[in-house]
């Protein structure tokens, strides 16, 4: 069966740390993460970390869960048409 | 003025209210204990366990609802603090623990001393935090204490360089002290439709767990069930909100619960959970708790709203607020019939004690106790069969008057956290209840609680044995008894006379009870010595797996 996927979009404050702090709570919640990629916002105090993941029956309390970690300061949810990973597929031929 | 960072954070704990910590020193945690040594507020207490020292600080918080602090070094100290830590995450208790670190300048070299303490501590805490620069301590500090006691409440971790402890900054004045973040706003519309699903209920019961004690809303949580009528059942975590001599008292729901509490949860209709989170032990099998009950949720926490069960209504707010606010719109409702349902469902099914007319037996010495006592007395426990004794037994009657180790289910958690409950509260008695397993893990704290002159009281059920275990394998694994009977026989009674503490052993007495009320009554440590038959069960029981309603025994 073909199970849908969903990519994730945080901002989060730059702290150091806040990475393992994402990839920590999917990992001990035992969510598997697709894929991952981070990068500071330019010209602000945040980054923005999109996550791809597969949109399986716990996805909302996951969601639930990264939204009370402390340095992210929003969850939106996109569609797996959303082309962030997509257009980085050519660096993974 | 010119700090150093270990100063720094000495004055910002002042300044936060705290008077009493816990830990212990080491290398790189050197100048905070410097820094500490001048301060004439704080009053150091040398734990002999940096375990020791997290239950300490636990036993401070559980009583007052207050973050409480503890400390040790790098390394093994804050490895030691790890499962104190991750106790107060599951049981939602404010701590803000600092611990030192190796020099910035070595992290990442595997130097003497050296575990990344950040990275460890990010399961097991709300937010942590590995200090970079002196400078940031203004803001982490604070925040720390913000984000233990803000919301849920829970631990946090600050993890400082010895480095960063040394380095001086010059500053005009300290940063305000934390204040907590402001409520949520519950959705009023919510509320309405929670009253609507109240009123028109005919068998509603309502459920409380510790989350009402952290909100402070006990009496507004009886008040909801003297006016709606509401048989009214209590998580272990919840247990002292409602008294259990109270009419609509159903006692502790669950694995251990009467098996009066459980069958009248299978009959209603309606759950009113508030502060509380559908804990496996607790709701046994989750597709057959209560499976014609809609249910209303309300919690601080959102995270908890449909995670183990999808509620009807799902209320993120502060339990107090909310509760006030229910209130108006909740019809007095005696609800005769069910609650005569419900006396009746006493009647046939009450909670067996077998042996409550003897101190010596293991319900019998939680009763003598609670007979000797009154409300103002603190009641800590350890972890095995006599926690659940006492959680069924014990006449628990105001919040934050029972101290147990709820979600991590740590043995060891007994004695020093009744010494933080007794440094905190020192006019109260702090009893806690302990079995032979449990004592010995956290057994070097007698020497603390001695230093300090506490007045905890630790009633030992000695039964030669890990007794849950024991029961376990007993009632499940064939009889096959293995690696829970302890083969050679601890003289405790000379341990804790080796520690300093006064002895009272009920083995040897022809009066238990007269012993009993001595070592109550007498200010100061003691230990109370009492042999236990290892072939007690602890009865009902949910084997687990199964429905609550499925119980043995009992």
């Amino acid at each position: 069966m073909d199970v849908q996927k969903v990519v994730l979009e945080l901002t989060v404050k730059n702290h150091a740390g806040v990475m393992s702090h994402v990839c920590g709570l999917f990992a001990r919640r035992a969510f598997n993460v697709e894929g991952i990629l981070c990068m500071p916002i330019a010209g602000s105090d945040e980054s923005r970390i999109w996550l791809l993941v597969f949109d399986d029956a716990r996805l909302s309390q996951m969601i639930a869960q990264v939204e009370k970690l402390e340095d992210v300061v929003r969850v939106v949810r996109h569609g797996a048409d959303h082309q962030v990973f997509e257009r980085l597929e050519e660096f993974f031929k | 003025m010119q700090l150093n960072g270990a100063q720094l954070i000495v004055r910002l704990l002042e300044q936060q209210g705290i008077t009493t910590l816990a830990g212990v020193p080491g290398g790189a945690a050197l100048p905070l204990y410097d820094a500490l040594s001048q301060s004439t507020i704080l009053h150091h207490v040398l734990a002999r366990h940096e375990q020791g020292a997290g239950f300490i600080a636990q036993g401070m918080a559980r009583v007052s609802g207050k973050a409480a602090v503890c400390l040790s070094s790098s390394g093994p100290g804050a490895t030691n603090l790890v499962t104190a830590i991750a106790d107060a995450k599951l049981d939602s208790i404010p701590l803000v623990c600092i611990t030192g670190q190796v020099p910035s300048s070595m992290i990442g070299t595997d130097a003497f001393q050296e575990v990344d303490t950040y990275g460890i501590s990010i399961p097991i805490t709300k937010h942590n935090w590995l200090v970079r620069d002196v400078r940031d301590l203004l803001e982490i500090i604070p925040a720390a204490f913000r984000i233990a006691e803000s919301g849920r409440p829970g631990p946090v971790w600050v993890d400082v360089p010895k480095d960063v402890l040394s380095a001086k900054i010059e500053i005009e004045a300290l940063p305000l002290p934390a204040v907590r973040d402001a409520l949520p706003e519950a959705d009023s519309g919510l509320i309405g439709r929670a009253a609507e699903l109240i009123n028109a209920a005919r068998t509603p019961v309502l459920y409380l767990g510790g989350g009402v004690i952290a909100a402070e809303a006990s009496a507004a949580a009886v008040a909801l069930a003297e006016k709606a009528g509401l048989p009214t059942t209590m998580t272990l975590m919840g247990l002292g909100v409602m008294p259990m001599d109270h009419s609509l008292s159903l006692g502790m729901l669950g694995m251990h619960g009467a098996r009066y509490t459980n069958y009248a949860l299978e009959e209603a209709d309606l759950l009113i959970v508030l502060g509380a989170r559908f804990d496996d032990r607790a709701i046994g099998n989750a597709e057959k708790f209560c499976p014609n009950a809609a249910v209303v949720h309300i919690d601080i926490d959102p995270a908890e709203l449909g995670k183990i069960r999808r509620p009807n209504v799902a209320i993120h707010g502060d339990v107090a607020r909310v509760l006030e606010l229910l209130l108006t719109q909740v019809q007095a409702n005696p609800r005769a019939a069910w609650v005569a349902r419900v006396n009746d469902l006493k009647r046939q099914h009450p909670l067996a004690l077998p042996g409550m007319d003897d101190p010596r037996s293991h319900y019998g010495l939680v009763r003598a106790v609670a007979s000797l006592l009154d409300d103002e007395a603190v009641i800590a426990t350890d972890v095995g069969q006599h926690q659940m004794w006492v959680a069924q037994a014990y006449p628990f009657r105001r919040p934050r008057q029972w101290l147990t180790s709820g979600g991590l289910g740590t043995m060891g958690f007994g004695m020093p956290t009744a010494i933080g409950a007794a440094l905190a509260q020192p006019e109260r008695t702090v009893v806690c209840f302990s079995g032979d397993g449990s004592l010995k893990m956290n057994i070097q704290e007698m020497d603390t609680a001695v230093e300090e002159g506490v007045n905890i009281k630790v009633v030992l059920m000695n039964n030669q044995s890990l007794g849950l275990v024991h029961q376990q394998q007993d009632m499940f694994y064939g009889q096959r008894i293995f690696a829970a009977d302890y083969r050679h026989q601890t003289n405790f009674q000379m341990i804790a006379a080796g520690f300093g503490m006064a002895v009272y052993d009920l083995d040897k007495t022809d009066d238990p009870r007269a012993m009993l009320a001595e070592a109550l009554a007498a200010r100061g440590p003691a230990l109370i010595h009492c042999s236990i038959d290892v072939n007690q069960k602890v009865f009902p029981m949910v084997p687990p797996g199964a429905a609550n309603t499925e119980m043995i025994g009992g």
